[in-house]
């Protein structure tokens, strides 16, 4: 009998831890997720409220004068991001193909040293561009230096390994028998790379690489000591160049209001442009799994 | 791939085609960003010529016109001989305007015109005053209802003209500071919290209740701030104004070089936290046509457009041998 | 896919392990060549960055080093008009402020990812993990500025304020200080907001892969789900979960411009949470472009190496943990 109701407390005990547990970790994560769209919901609604077209299609007016707007910021966004492609697409690709290929001591140290490139905080990597780009070309050129072209390569220093990741990891996704196949019939290993496995496994490139575009479109701080900012309009890869991220840091922690409002605008508008590169990833994705 | 190519093509071609003439890029000072960043928009629409200047403070327009990654600097201290032995090669100051640094506050309840002495100023950046009750301060404002509470106190957190200028009155006011901290663009704070800019300041000011610190006038005028009237060296409470910054100029010997400190002027009615703000470039600089055109529109027609932004203009006998100064330029 | 850095893929023979039969057309052997010296230099140029980026970080920071010495790390001297420099201020400062954030982080993003992984039904797993890739997606200064519009005035009204001017917890040591918005708190509050989509994701994926049997075989036990996820799923993922936490270090002792935007940027340590700080990516944010002698740009390039020393090493134990996880399971379900 004792032991029967010994047996049967305990029973209710471990019940009732269960529902304390399990409504601990639901609680958690009622928490978090509350706050991060407390975070998500006030940026949408007040950069929604501060959004309109002259916001997208004027530059900046003179500190002080109500008005203006963030074009120079967003086309100097998509200009980084263009630049940054250009040099940390080609090679993370080949790159990550590298990994794929070959096995051996110098493909480990790579990846090895890939991995440690990519947990190298941001602002280090500004400051490296700053000494090897941006020093050098003003000693060459004075008044030269800041520019978009530095920006665009801080950026792509951080794109090539994910990409090279992504592109070894996708690769080996594609079967054996493909490339063996291919090998087989007496083509060469570039026609079989570049004919055979990359379209079978293009979605997944593509993936990665908008995974990476969007990663390194929100960066701050790498641009600070390269692409520098730019009151003027400006497309030009030698010359300094604004971007979204520099003038939300400018805008939001300025006195006045209606910067802080182009501030909450241009969260708005980049974290948009993040997700569009974010979807885009995820339905090439999508459409490869259901081709 | 074949999107990359096109896009890289598109890139290059558009930078070619929308590249609109970009002759200058200057850095520094935020304490004169307001103005200049009119005169930009001035100078464009009569010249068609635009200029960048990011206002990144006056210590990083020195380290950038040092490392040649500027064509000039804006900056409210001048350089000191080891940045100017660094710079390799003679550079000019060209004082391009006059500005007032406000002693802006935040405290509710407490309208404009607190009156305040450098003295009384230094022991609240010392920590010596924590409260905006204090006797010190009580003593200035009787009258004045001041809260029992802590005062924040906001500086820059980056290298600043505006720095250099209220630490360089602070020093010639109150010896304990000029030994424990000592004037500089940027020095080791005793207290209070570092905001990035003119801008960044005002912006701490202005979130954070019970505040002072210290912003180029326009900022605080522009944000509807209140700021102190000071008590100049004749022991008058000045405010900060475009008249009072002008007179704290008036007068004062300029020599050939053009670095002077017109702090804790004698003027009797000059505000005592006054200063130049100098456009420093080099002497033979690689765009010196460029240049050239650009500082003498900014010590003629620009000059215009400094009552409305509360700066005082470059006194105008020191403005011929500006001229000269910026002929010299090759 | 979600969480880019760290996933490992597993270590499978590569490609071209067995030797391809080799056309005996010379042209398109001479292709090959070229490609394959193609892939090789582009492998070097990765190489080359990572070493590029130590040298020169290195070598920068040499003139500092000569002058201050081991010293550099302990005095907290930070004077840029006598060029006196320390870093101990900062260095504490990012460890203080990282690990408060871990402490905030952690219950949430665990308890978080046990929901996602065990707990929580299908219909709302999906939903919520997309949410949380969304949330570690977003900007750092989007963050940012979130923290200096929104989370400072409201922790300076509803929380610094009240407590400082209580009468039992204004004088406990954590709380003793002048409250000021911009500080430690604001920063750990608003840095552990940031880490927590990393660590849930990450933990999640690691919870997940923990078998599926083991699961089941305590379940046949008869024990409840809680005893299941205590004794058995959080057991196993043990390594991975710290791994998922230190990978969050990892993010949280790197972050520059929310961090500077709302910790009060001022050169001095101490306990209390609602004093102002510093932290070593802040100052080479805030002082780096306008350092304007050598010594003070190279006393900056010394706070990057620390920096980079200290995040290669807790971002590589982290992945290292991350890994052994994973792979290990891998193996019991082979």
């Amino acid at each position: 009998m004792i032991s029967g109701f010994r047996f049967k407390f305990r029973l209710f005990v471990r019940k009732v831890m269960n529902v304390i547990g399990l409504s601990i970790c639901s609680l958690a994560g009622v928490l978090a997720t509350a706050a991060l769209c407390l975070v998500v919901g006030y940026i949408v609604k007040n950069g929604y409220q501060a959004v309109n077209w002259k916001l997208i299609t004027q530059g900046p007016t003179p500190i002080g004068t109500e008005g203006g707007g963030l074009r120079n910021a967003i086309v100097g966004t998509l200009v980084l991001l263009a630049v940054a492609s250009c040099i940390g697409v080609p090679l993370g690709v080949l790159a990550g193909i590298y990994q794929a290929e070959k096995a051996g001591k110098f493909a480990k140290t790579v990846r090895f040293l890939a991995d440690v490139l990519n947990s190298v905080p941001s602002i280090v990597i500004g400051l490296f561009v700053y000494a090897v780009v941006v020093i050098p070309i003003a000693r060459m050129h004075e008044g030269n230096g800041f520019s978009a072209l530095a920006g665009g390569i801080a950026l792509s220093i951080i794109m090539i390994p994910i990409i090279m990741t992504a592109t070894e990891e996708i690769l080996k996704m594609v079967p054996r028998r493909l490339y063996e196949g291919s090998l087989a019939l007496g083509a060469t290993r570039f026609t079989t790379m570049f004919r055979v496995i990359v379209p079978a496994a293009k979605a997944g490139l593509i993936t990665g690489i908008m995974l990476a575009v969007a990663r390194v479109a929100g960066e701050t701080a790498p641009l600070l000591f390269t692409a520098f900012g730019n009151v003027t309009f400006s497309v030009r890869l030698d010359k300094p160049i604004d971007s979204l991220p520099l003038s939300i840091f400018y805008n939001a922690t300025s006195p006045y209001d209606y910067l802080k409002s182009q501030a909450m605008a241009g969260s708005l508008i980049l974290m948009m442009i993040i997700a569009v590169f974010r979807l885009s990833a995820r339905l090439t994705t999508r459409k490869s799994k259901m081709a | 791939m074949k999107t990359f190519k096109t896009a890289a093509l598109i890139g290059i071609a558009a930078s070619s085609v929308l590249g609109q003439a970009q002759a200058l890029t200057g850095a520094g000072s935020t304490f004169i960003n307001p103005i200049m960043q009119t005169w930009i928009a001035r100078y464009r629409q009569a010249t068609g010529v635009s200029i960048n200047y990011q206002s990144i403070g006056s210590g990083g327009g020195i380290s950038a016109l040092i490392n040649k990654t500027v064509d000039f600097a804006g900056s409210d201290a001048p350089m000191n001989p080891a940045e100017m032995q660094q710079a390799g090669r003679p550079v000019l100051h060209i004082p391009a305007v006059v500005g007032t640094v406000a002693v802006a506050y935040n405290v509710p309840g407490l309208g404009q015109g607190l009156n305040l002495t450098g003295p009384v100023l230094a022991d609240i950046y010392l920590g010596n005053i924590q409260y905006w009750d204090a006797p010190q301060i009580a003593n200035l404002n009787r009258g004045m209802r001041l809260p029992h509470a802590r005062i924040f106190v906001a500086h820059r957190s980056d290298g600043s003209g505006t720095t250099f200028i209220f630490t360089d009155y602070l020093s010639k006011i109150s010896s304990e500071w000029s030994s424990r901290v000592g004037t500089g663009k940027a020095v080791h704070w005793p207290v209070g919290l570092g905001g990035k800019g003119n801008e960044g300041v005002a912006g701490l000011i202005k979130t954070h209740p019970n505040s002072i610190g210290y912003v180029e006038l326009a900022y605080a005028t522009q944000n509807q701030m209140t700021y102190c009237k000071m008590a100049n060296a004749k022991g008058r409470f000045i405010a900060p104004s475009a008249e009072s910054g002008s007179l704290a100029a008036a007068g004062v010997p300029m020599p050939a070089d053009m670095r002077v400190s017109i702090t804790n002027t004698s003027n009797p009615n000059g505000y005592p936290i006054s200063g130049f703000t100098w456009l420093i470039v080099y002497q033979n600089p690689a765009r010196g046509a460029e240049i050239k055109r650009f500082l003498n529109w900014v010590i003629a027609e620009g000059q215009s457009f400094t009552a409305q932004l509360q700066y005082a203009p470059v006194p105008e006998n020191v403005r011929a041998k500006l001229k000269a100064m910026i002929n010299s330029i090759r | 896919m979600g969480i880019d850095r760290s996933q490992h893929s597993q270590p499978r023979a590569p490609l071209s392990r067995q030797s391809p039969l080799r056309s005996k057309n010379s042209k398109l052997l001479a292709v090959d060549s070229w490609y394959g010296f193609l892939l090789l230099c582009a492998s070097a140029v990765v190489l080359l960055i990572i070493l590029a980026i130590i040298l020169e970080i290195y070598l920068q920071s040499r003139q500092s080093m000569h002058t201050f010495g081991a010293k550099f790390l302990t005095t907290k001297e930070w004077d840029p008009v006598d060029e006196v420099f320390g870093a101990r201020v900062f260095i504490l400062g990012t460890i203080y402020t990282s690990l408060w954030a871990l402490l905030l982080a952690i219950p949430l993003s665990l308890g978080t990812a046990l929901l996602l992984a065990d707990i929580a039904p299908a219909l709302i797993r999906k939903p919520v993990g997309f949410l949380i890739e969304l949330f570690a997606a977003i900007p750092s200064v989007v963050y940012g500025m979130w923290g200096i519009l929104v989370l400072v005035p409201w922790l300076l009204q509803h929380v610094e304020t009240p407590i400082s001017e209580s009468q039992r917890w204004g004088r406990f040591f954590l709380f003793d200080a002048a409250p000021n918005g911009n500080d430690f708190l604001a920063a750990s509050v608003l840095l552990s907001i940031m880490v927590i989509p990393i660590i849930t994701g990450i933990a999640r994926d690691v919870i997940r892969a923990v078998p599926q049997e083991m699961r089941e075989a305590a379940y046949a036990l008869g024990c409840t789900k809680w005893e299941v996820i205590r004794k058995v799923v959080v057991p196993c993922a043990k390594t991975g979960i710290v791994g998922a936490v230190m990978l969050g270090l990892g993010r949280a002792l790197g972050e520059t411009m929310a961090v500077t935007m709302v910790i009060g940027n001022s050169p001095d340590f101490s306990l209390p949470l609602f004093s102002p700080g510093y932290t070593m990516p802040s100052v080479i944010a805030n002082e780096f472009t306008e350092a304007p002698s050598p010594l003070y740009r190279s006393a900056l390039m010394e706070i990057a190496l620390i920096l980079l020393v200290v995040a290669i090493l807790v971002n590589g134990a982290a992945r290292l943990m991350v890994s052994l996880t994973s792979r290990r399971f891998r193996r019991v379900i082979a």
